[in-house]
């Protein structure tokens, strides 16, 4: 068989979120800076302009009755974050220099002792921290709490955050980046204006940020739309995680290897798992799954639900209760993958959304904070006296390329294809990249698109637990577990072709976490039909990776996190 | 307790059940029972009340009490609880019955918990919140306490008793018969809606095609019920959405649940399951649905519901 | 026309409705949003203001300062004023210091109209209404799906148990809407933007009548009886007659 998920493209390009404004003039919302989304990346942009604007008063003038709007598809900032996390502070000390001390961030305390786990079924062989993810001096966080901490800090600054507003097209005119159009609300399951439908609006501004991160809407828009893409493809990984209350502290930070992951060139099962305690209370345990895996049974909720039944696993969430479930894609080209530019005239980009990760140490949110903070930076330049936008612009590209991000996604450049070719070999690839801070091997290995791998068939699914709703759970209640009470009508915002392979249909089933995707019936011609449940879609982007397009539905859809 | 009064409501000549079953209550409480019953030419109606556990039963009948509007209501019930010294004021849910007891709980000052499944003698409520996830036991710290029951909390239990009839005086605040009833309900031409039946019968996946439905609606039919649907259904377009039962649909709490292949996952339980009575048909043993329902049957709805349908028709006749 | 509606900023679903142990009462903490069964009021009161083209919509309140970040949703779809009462002295008050704090409110706003959602997301079958129209002396409609108010006074369809009601109050009067009134508009992104700078007013206990005790209290917090033995049988050809059974047994047929 040579079914391979690229070879059934979504209908859906590009040029589908990119158009000029069509709202008349006077009904165009006119703000100073607009950034799309309301996460680590989004808000330190927002927190920064806040805080120059506070020490340049006169210049902010400039900016009228709405000097920063920030737009957040989901009900609320946190509802749609996700992360493990173990955050290094750097981002967040350069962002709040002087203003606040780390005590008075939402962590969960700095981390204290930590393990390597390499696990088969039932042992746990403890391994030496590789170099790459020694975490002292980090601390434990919800992003989703770090999220709401920010909000309030960006509206204290002077931010207004407009909630339940997704970006449905990116405003372009003679070349330039005006704005957004935001999504219809309102709209029945065939597109049909209900009694309440409010159209949506043109919002214009002198820069638009994108900081939509992992899978961005508009952001993968605008880099085919202006040719920022790198030559090497973007990969993904999907994570899903729950958080739980136990009744016995975790007392360090865990991450594992191996088991249930098979080792086998040809399954491609890059990844792991995290275990970290938030607080004394709680836990938070994830399995992260790189999504160029060949298996069509492949499940990285199930492999999740799996993990748990290791007794190492078992023991410490005993007695405890799943109190929270989510999923979300993680960029993991790395170097590699990075545009070859983050501006276009009007616009900057930041964050997971292009790719601003280090996935050997498992970071990602002190770069969007810190490319959010330089990305304010620059679009401030544009108000100054003289100033040339596009030099303003420019040196937010230049600054990328002098910041922290810059060094540490190079030093690590080719870790993750290094385990494109299997876990040992990978190993030691890895081990020799870490030992010599990346100068061997040299050059740059090449990513494939995870949609480009030919599928197989094992019988992967037989291993996974049957749930049982205590330690194990199915896909519809961890749906409900992630606050997901999306509107059901409403029009479908998943674009798939929805006649394909039955093993494509799969693969697309057992991918989803959120069981959005069921097989349907047989057309006779050796294909099937795909059924979908939109409403269960909590917006994780795994369909975009494996052969979709997942486009922003309604404003206020999907998750509400709090605690993931 | 020492001297508890039950309002009575009643309908078409008749003193509603749900009423009958508070003062059955009332009468285990070990204290003076009363009844009142206001309206006008509901005199004839009064009495019965004795044989449910009223010693006495106060009538207010007065032309200006016609309409079962709430205000002149509050006017009798004030003035007998004030002449007669009664402490305690239990009320059935209902529209009415909900603002009337509001309404006096304003003019008394009276502590009111409603939502209540039971009372205790010694004066603690019993009353299930968040969804039925958690029960309070709720206390008055107010003279007078006033209470409402869930709907269907208690059984009218007759015991065989006389009442003494006594008339209330009637005497209407002002701002009392502002409001007039122009046209008064008349009884239901077609079935009850999801939010008020007694009954529902809910297809799900497991009926196999939207034709099917037929077997719900008939069910329905026999049982005086309404037919609700699960959202996998509505969303294949098999039933419209106004029938969609769950976390992102209605929220329902009938007497009796039929749930016809249903898988029951949380999405859908979310919406039903403080039912007083569920029962579940699906073929599939494993499904869900059968760790909360009170009766299930593994086997297939085809076969079992038609029959089901003509017991329930050869039981009403 | 000067229209009030009085609503209710709840804890957010997302945020985990809760019991707090430490009071036994629902956990407030968190963030607040209006409660959904009272954007269904403040719908109807824009529209009543839209239809006769001149009037005020008020919102009207009680809870804590920070209550005030969910009253700005109503004045994103469109109200004109927010009026909080907020008071340490009134935390946790009950149906009868509600109502009084709330009429007290509106007694220095004197609206001709006063509407109220249909029930409280948190609270269940509250009726607070009733109370409100008792302190405030004026008739009440509760239920009702359509309103029409000219010359005067509203005529309200009342949803019964036994079928529709029509009922007719001359204005003022508190009105409280059914949530099948109308579908509730989604505040448009100029009405976000524009919400802050409306004003919003706080009102002490002591501007609204002073507060007194509740009436009542909170003893205890139990879990929920099991729902009883649940019984699962293998239809062997007479599953209908043990339903049937079973249902006879439970005085369901």
């Amino acid at each position: 068989m040579t079914v391979r998920a690229s070879d059934y493209p979504p209908p859906w390009s590009p040029g589908d979120a990119i158009q000029p404004p069509s709202d008349p003039v006077d009904e165009r919302i006119e703000v100073g800076f607009l950034i799309v989304g309301a996460g680590p990346a989004g808000l330190a942009a927002a927190i920064r302009l806040g805080q120059l604007a506070e020490d340049h008063p006169e210049t902010a003038e400039r900016l009228g009755d709405v000097p920063v709007a920030v737009l957040e598809k989901g009900k609320a900032p946190g509802s749609h974050l996700l992360s493990g996390a173990v955050v290094n502070p750097r981002g967040l000390q350069r962002l709040f220099a002087g203003r606040k001390r780390m005590d008075e961030l939402p962590f969960y305390g700095a981390v204290g002792a930590e393990s390597v786990l390499f696990l088969t079924k039932r042992k746990a062989l403890r391994i030496p921290t590789p170099p790459t993810m020694v975490n002292d001096r980090n601390y434990i966080a919800s992003l989703s709490q770090l999220g709401r901490f920010l909000a309030e800090e960006a509206e204290s600054a002077g931010a207004t955050i407009l909630p339940e507003t997704s970006a449905e097209q990116l405003l372009v005119d003679g070349g330039r980046v005006l704005g957004v159009r935001t999504g219809d609300r309102g709209r029945g399951r065939d597109g049909e204006q209900l009694g309440n439908f409010e159209p949506g609006s043109d919002i214009t501004a002198r820069v638009t940020i994108l900081a939509e991160g992992t899978q961005g809407h508009l952001t993968g828009a605008a880099l085919d739309h202006f040719g920022l893409r790198s030559d090497n493809p973007q990969v993904w990984a999907l994570g899903v995680k729950e958080v739980w209350k136990v009744a016995k502290p975790l007392d360090r930070v865990i991450h594992t290897m191996g088991w249930p992951l098979r080792p086998g060139r040809r399954f491609r099962e890059f990844g792991g798992s995290f275990i970290y305690p938030m607080g004394e209370d709680m836990v938070t345990v994830g399995m992260v799954v790189g999504l160029d895996y060949t298996d069509t049974e492949l499940s990285v909720h199930d492999l999740l639900q799996e993990l748990k039944t290791h007794p190492r696993i078992r023991k410490i969430l005993e007695g405890g209760e799943r109190v929270q479930w989510g999923a979300k894609t993680i960029p993991e080209g790395g170097f590699v993958a990075l545009p070859k530019r983050f501006h276009a005239p009007g616009l900057l980009l930041s964050g997971d959304g292009v790719g601003l990760v280090n996935v050997p140490a498992l970071k990602g949110i002190h770069y969007a904070i810190e490319s959010g903070r330089l990305a304010a930076e620059a679009a401030w330049k544009t108000l100054e006296r003289g100033a040339s936008a596009r030099t303003a612009l420019a040196s937010y590209d230049e600054a990328l390329r002098e910041s922290f991000i810059w060094r540490d996604l190079r030093e690590v450049r080719n870790m993750r294809q290094a385990f494109g070719r299997g876990f040992y070999v990978g190993g030691a690839l890895a081990g020799a990249m870490t030992a010599t801070k990346g100068k061997f091997p040299p050059g740059n290995a090449r990513t494939e698109r995870d949609a480009e791998h030919k599928l197989l068939s094992t019988d992967r699914a037989k291993s996974y637990p049957v749930p049982d709703g205590k330690l194990t759970f199915d896909k519809l209640s961890s749906v409900f577990a992630s606050g997901n009470r999306t509107r059901d009508d409403q029009p479908n915002h998943i674009r798939i072709q929805t006649k394909v392979p039955r093993e494509l249909a799969e693969m697309w089933a057992h991918m989803c976490p959120a069981q959005v995707y069921e097989v349907g019936e047989a057309d006779g011609d050796g294909t099937v039909q795909v059924k979908l449940a939109p409403s269960n879609c909590v917006q994780c982007g795994a369909i975009t990776a494996k052969g979709g397009r997942l486009t922003p539905p309604e404003g206020g859809s999907g998750p509400e996190y709090t605690l993931t | 307790m020492a001297k508890v009064l039950v309002f009575l409501e009643h309908h078409e000549g008749a003193i509603a059940k749900g009423s009958l079953g508070v003062l059955s209550k009332a009468a285990t409480l070990g204290a003076e029972v009363a009844g009142v019953v206001i309206g006008s030419e509901v005199r004839g109606i009064a009495a019965s009340a004795g044989d449910y556990g009223a010693a006495t039963v106060w009538v207010a009948d007065d032309g200006r009490l016609t309409a079962p509007l709430p205000q002149p209501r509050v006017d009798v019930l004030a003035s007998l609880v004030r002449d007669e010294g009664y402490d305690t004021v239990l009320f059935a849910q209902s529209v009415l019955a909900a603002d009337v007891a509001a309404g006096l709980a304003a003019r008394l000052d009276a502590g009111l918990n409603w939502g209540l499944v039971d009372l205790t003698a010694d004066g603690t409520g019993k009353s299930p919140a968040l969804s039925d996830t958690v029960y309070v036991d709720v206390g008055w710290t107010s003279a007078v306490k006033l209470a409402i029951f869930r709907s269907g909390a208690f059984d009218a239990t007759s015991s065989g008793g006389t009442a003494e009839v006594k008339d209330a005086p009637v005497s209407l605040e002002d701002f009392s018969t502002l409001a007039e009833m122009v046209e008064q309900a008349h009884a239901e031409q077609h079935g009850p809606s999801i939010e008020d039946a007694d009954v529902i019968v809910a297809g799900g996946r497991g009926l196999g095609e939207p034709e099917k439905f037929a077997l719900a609606e008939e069910l329905a039919q026999a049982l005086g019920g309404a037919v609700a649907a699960t959202r996998a259904v509505v969303d294949a377009g098999w039933y419209p959405y106004s029938a969609q039962v769950g976390q992102t649909g209605k929220t329902v709490s009938p007497k009796l649940y039929v749930a016809l292949g249903i898988s029951g996952a949380i999405q859908h339980k979310v919406g039903m399951q403080s039912s007083n009575v569920i029962v579940a048909i699906n073929k599939d043993p494993n499904a869900p649905i059968f760790e909360f329902a009170d009766l299930g049957v593994v086997g297939d709805l085809h076969e079992i519901v038609p029959k089901l349908t003509e017991l329930v028709r050869a039981r009403r006749s | 026309m000067k229209i009030a509606v009085c609503v209710k900023a709840v804890p957010d679903a997302a945020s985990g409705r809760r019991i707090d142990p430490a009071t036994n009462r629902l956990d407030r903490s968190g963030e607040l949003t209006i409660s959904d069964w009272d954007s269904y009021p403040v719908e109807e009161a824009l529209k009543l203001k839209e239809s006769t083209g001149e009037g005020e919509v008020v919102v009207v309140s009680m809870g804590p300062e920070r209550a005030l970040d969910a009253l700005r949703k109503a004045l994103a779809m469109g109200a004109d004023r927010a009026v909080l009462v907020t008071d340490a002295s009134l935390e946790g008050a009950d149906l009868l210091g509600t109502a009084r704090a709330l009429a007290g409110a509106l007694e220095k706003e004197s609206p001709d109209l006063v509407l109220f959602g249909q029930q409280s997301a948190d609270g269940g079958g509250a009726c607070l209404w009733a109370a409100v129209a008792e302190r405030l002396h004026r008739p009440v409609v509760s239920q009702v799906s359509e309103l029409i108010v000219e010359g005067g006074s509203i005529s309200g369809k009342r949803q019964t148990e036994y079928g529709y009601d029509t009922i007719r109050a001359p204005l003022p009067a508190v009105v409280a809407v059914a949530d099948s009134i109308n579908t509730p508009r989604y505040p448009s992104l100029k009405g976000i933007m524009g919400a802050k700078k409306k004003p919003q007013e706080t009102l002490s206990a002591g501007d609204v009548g002073g507060a007194e005790g509740p009436g009542t209290t909170v003893v205890a917090l139990n879990p929920p009886p099991a729902r009883g033995e649940a019984q699962k049988i293998v239809d062997d050809g007479a599953g209908a007659e043990k339903i049937i059974e079973f249902l006879a047994g439970k005085r369901l047929v």
